[in-house]
């Protein structure tokens, strides 16, 4: 099966600045695809480049095997939720909903069939004569996503949807909207700066940094076998530091982490990296605090946050490396001296990267 | 911030004092009309309704100003959208250039279109010549002549509102528009041009208001076309005072009307308040022809606004008597600003127009601030009062109130509150005092409303008494809206001649009135000078407040 949506080697340049580098992607027809990364990392031009706002200096976006680089955003059919909603501030919510069905030509008992058909999907029946105004951002927002979905676009785009909602509120947004994309099944892509989101969301993240594509898989990929320390970094708490690469043993690696030696397994699927310096990336769980024993790395507790049930214990090692370990609460004092060894109940966690600019 | 008794004594104050000078001779002048010496009547009242020169006179300023909105609408409302829209060639420094008649004072710009289009004027010879007529080819006399005046000064209300308002518009709102399938037109007229009535009514009633209480062209061109404000002034002339009283009260009644029918158009503030998201970009424009077109009809339009300015900067240097007959003057000296300096009968008006406007914005503004502070900071009995008095003399046509004050102010009794300030130098500055309360309090209360006022608290936790607050804390941050106020009152102030033609004295005449003398001596080198200097320190006074307003 082609890619319903494909994104062609798209090349953004603002000025002098490349906004975005050679991106290449495609969806499923039914996908929902969460574009990740930092401020500044191109993945909102990327979603213009596709709402056809901004025009590719090179490249093609095609749906179902049409070229629509060079089409207006008008005849393109893509939906789209701005960050601010983009409202029309002096049309009551229907006549929101109702506009992009008008531009269709759409009038009379079908427009009000549809219109209800949009609103009742975002539960905001009886709302439709409500002013703009009057209604709490999350209802803005379910009225953006139902305007949206109303002309019954080819394909949805939003742009950081829950960046304007209060922290309580967002997760229950964020569960209705992957509810109505599901219920509709429309071909999605989300552009956001936080990983939950993208991670809830997502049937794929891709993770953007300086206009480029670093990775795309499904959540697990990003997590389990990051391609780089940044996507290792973005994605998930962790903690780095450099240790040198001995050889290889029977599942993994043997290295050396301030003289002391760890055997980490391999990734499945990724080559193992060659001996000598690297980066060490390394999840809070798959290290355990130990007492200053043989084997363990000696460091000191310097702090603790509360993660639910368990606590995440910042450790700096006599070498100076901060290390991030999962404990429960109360399982040490500050300031204590403590060993850290890797965890036995945990495989994987552990990642090695070449050391930058090497 | 509640009310303290200092605050509460400060309302007291302002209340009175804003009664005195403000509402109290509006409502003498208004009752003036319906008495005389022996009581009440309605003699005058019957003598307005039955002669038909006053209902000329009235239906001429109500069509004149009409047809001046819809001409300033025509002209303001398309280059706005250039400008904001479109990225031109040049387009800022356009953009800028057609904002510039703001900085000629109403009589400066009738002086300038006079050297332009009048019988003697540079255009009007040069179409003579190249047709080859015996005769100057039109007469600038009439309600045409008033209608090019008006058009020409007052189409930068709509430019200025309109293209505020279409920049302060989400740039999503187009995108939305555009995503859901509509097309220029349709998202034109369903998504902007709703977002633009605010904008549009209160340009309209702007410039309503101007075109009604316009004095300076009428005067000068309307030849045996009457309208209210020049009535007035005629039928006081005569001697017939309390039939100019009725005259006023008339003219007033119609400016409220107006000001009622339109009072959809006060929402403007609130409408450009809740801006979210970037502002839209400009549409480049890429085809190459259209972009020589566009750069030719820009640079065209912005030299035919430009034109007056230019004129007026010529004519100031024409030595006396030496320019009759000639399309371009023959001869030019700097003499006739040497003269303004040096011959202290002409640099007396230049001083005294400085004086007199100084006075007049530092007491404006003093009053201002003191009535914002108080209203806006403070939830008190009388704060609503105390703003409809700020903003009122702005509903009232200049020659009633100085109609209104000239009345007021020239009895002797002490207890009703009636002094004779009439021939002193104090009535004028009093007078530019009034007018120009509203503008200079809607700008210092929109600055104020602007300030959070968890800054006064925040001063206060840190010991900060109201002093060291208002010092420290208040004062400078009001600095952008303190000049923006004190730039437009004084550059009112000091271009005035509606007010300032029915109250000065020999000793206070200010520019505005020696130009007129000079034009009637045939003086056109000093008056255009005098003009010139008028419009210098009115640009550098508009550039000092805009400049200091943008940094804030």
């Amino acid at each position: 099966m082609s890619a319903f949506l494909r994104l062609d080697g798209l090349v953004k340049r603002f000025k002098r600045a490349l906004a975005v580098d050679h991106v290449s992607l495609t969806l499923e027809r039914g996908e929902l695809l969460a574009l990740l990364g930092p401020s500044g990392s191109g993945k909102t031009t990327t979603l213009r480049l596709l709402a056809g706002f901004e025009t590719p200096d090179e490249g093609r976006v095609l749906i179902e095997g049409d070229d629509v680089t060079g089409i207006a955003p008008v005849s393109r059919r893509f939906g789209m939720v701005f960050q601010h909603y983009a409202l029309f501030p002096h049309l009551d919510v229907r006549a929101n909903v109702a506009f992009g069905l008008e531009s269709l030509g759409v009038r009379g008992a079908d427009l009000d069939r549809r219109v209800d058909r949009a609103l009742a999907l975002v539960d905001l029946e009886g709302y439709g004569l409500r002013r703009i105004g009057q209604l709490s951002g999350g209802q803005q927002q379910r009225v953006a996503l139902a305007r949206a979905l109303a002309p019954e676009p080819r394909v949805l785009l939003l742009d950081e949807p829950l960046s304007n909602l209060d922290p309580t509120l967002r997760e229950r947004t964020r569960r209705e909207i992957r509810d109505v994309i599901r219920r509709v099944g429309i071909t999605t892509m989300l552009v956001t700066h936080e990983q939950d989101e993208a991670f809830e969301l997502g049937d794929r993240v891709a993770v953007m940094r300086e206009g480029r594509l670093e990775q795309v898989g499904t959540p697990d990929e990003l997590y389990g076998a990051p391609v780089n320390a940044f996507v290792g970094g973005f994605v998930g708490r962790s903690s780095t530091a450099e240790v040198a690469v001995l050889g290889p043993t029977a599942r993994g690696v043997r290295i050396a982490l301030e003289g002391v030696e760890w055997d980490v397994e391999g990734v499945p699927g990724r080559p193992l990296p060659p001996p000598g310096r690297a980066l060490m990336l390394i999840r809070p769980e798959a290290l355990r605090i130990t007492a200053r024993e043989p084997g363990a790395v000696l460091a000191t507790i310097t702090g603790r946050r509360f993660v639910g049930p368990s606590a995440i214990f910042t450790a700096r090692t006599d070498g100076g490396a901060m290390l991030e370990v999962v404990a429960p609460p109360q399982a040490v004092p500050a300031g204590a001296q403590v060993g850290l060894m890797p965890s036995r109940r945990v495989g994987g966690g552990v990642h090695l990267f070449p050391m930058d600019g090497e | 911030m509640t009310a303290t008794p200092r605050s509460r004594l400060l309302v007291v104050v302002l209340l009175a004092g804003l009664v005195w000078l403000v509402a109290y001779p509006l409502v003498l002048v208004l009752l003036e009309g319906l008495r005389e010496t022996s009581g009440w009547t309605l003699r005058y009242v019957r003598l307005f309704l039955e002669r038909p020169t006053e209902w000329q006179a009235l239906w001429g300023s109500l069509w004149i100003s009409v047809a001046s909105v819809v001409l300033a609408g025509a002209i303001g409302i398309p280059l706005a959208f250039l400008f904001a829209r479109y990225d031109l060639p040049g387009g800022r420094v356009l953009g800028g250039l057609v904002a510039l008649p703001v900085v000629l004072p109403p009589l400066v710009g009738v002086l300038a279109f006079l050297f332009l289009y009048g019988e003697t004027g540079f255009v009007s010879l040069l179409v003579q010549r190249l047709l080859g007529l015996s005769e100057p080819p039109w007469r600038l006399q009439g309600a045409a002549a008033i209608l090019l005046v008006h058009a020409y000064s007052m189409y930068v209300y709509f430019y200025l509102f309109v293209r505020a308002a279409l920049q302060s518009l989400d740039a999503s709102l187009y995108e939305a528009a555009a995503s859901l399938g509509a097309g220029r037109w349709r998202t034109f007229r369903r998504v902007v041009l709703p977002q633009l009535y605010p904008a549009l009514g209160g340009a309209a009633v702007l410039t309503f208001m101007a075109a009604l209480a316009s004095f300076s062209a009428p005067y000068i061109f309307g030849g045996g076309f009457r309208v209210m404000p020049t009535q007035i002034v005629a039928t006081r002339l005569n001697g017939e005072d309390r039939l100019a009283m009725v005259e006023t009260l008339s003219l007033t009644l119609v400016a409220l009307v107006a000001l009622w029918l339109f009072r959809g158009a006060r929402r403007v503030e609130s409408a450009t308040g809740g801006r979210k998201g970037e502002g839209p970009s400009r549409i480049p424009v890429r085809r190459r022809s259209l972009r020589i077109a566009l750069a030719v009809v820009g640079w065209g339009l912005a030299a035919t606004l430009l034109l007056p300015h230019l004129t007026l900067l010529l004519v100031s240097f024409v030595p006396l008597g030496t320019w009759t007959i000639e399309p371009v003057p023959p001869a030019y000296t700097l003499r006739n600003y040497l003269t303004l300096v040096q011959d202290p009968v002409r640099a007396r008006p230049l001083l005294n127009s400085l004086w007199l406007a100084t006075v007049a914005t530092l007491a404006a503004v003093g009053i201002a601030l003191a009535g914002a502070l108080v209203s806006a900071r403070r939830r008190m009995p009388g704060s609503r009062a105390l703003e409809a008095l700020l903003a009122l003399p702005w509903a009232v046509p200049g020659t009633v109130f100085a109609i209104a004050l000239a009345t007021a102010f020239s009895v002797r009794a002490p207890w009703t509150g009636r002094l004779i300030l009439v021939g002193t130098p104090w009535i004028l500055p009093l007078a530019y005092l009034v007018r120009n309360l509203p503008i200079t309090s809607r700008a210092i209360l929109g600055g104020v409303r602007g300030l959070d006022p968890s800054l006064d608290e925040a001063a206060a936790t840190l010991g900060a008494g109201p002093g060291r607050t208002l010092r420290r804390i208040t004062l400078p941050l009001l600095r952008p809206a303190l000049l923006a106020g004190a730039s437009l009152a004084f550059v009112t102030a000091f271009g005035d001649f509606v007010t300032s033609i029915m109250l000065y004295t020999y000793d206070t005449r200010p520019i505005s009135l020696e130009i007129l003398s000079s034009l009637r001596q045939s003086d056109v080198g000093v008056a255009a000078a005098y003009g010139v200097i008028l419009m210098l320190v009115s640009a550098a006074v508009f550039a000092l407040g805009a400049e200091r307003g943008g940094a804030g």
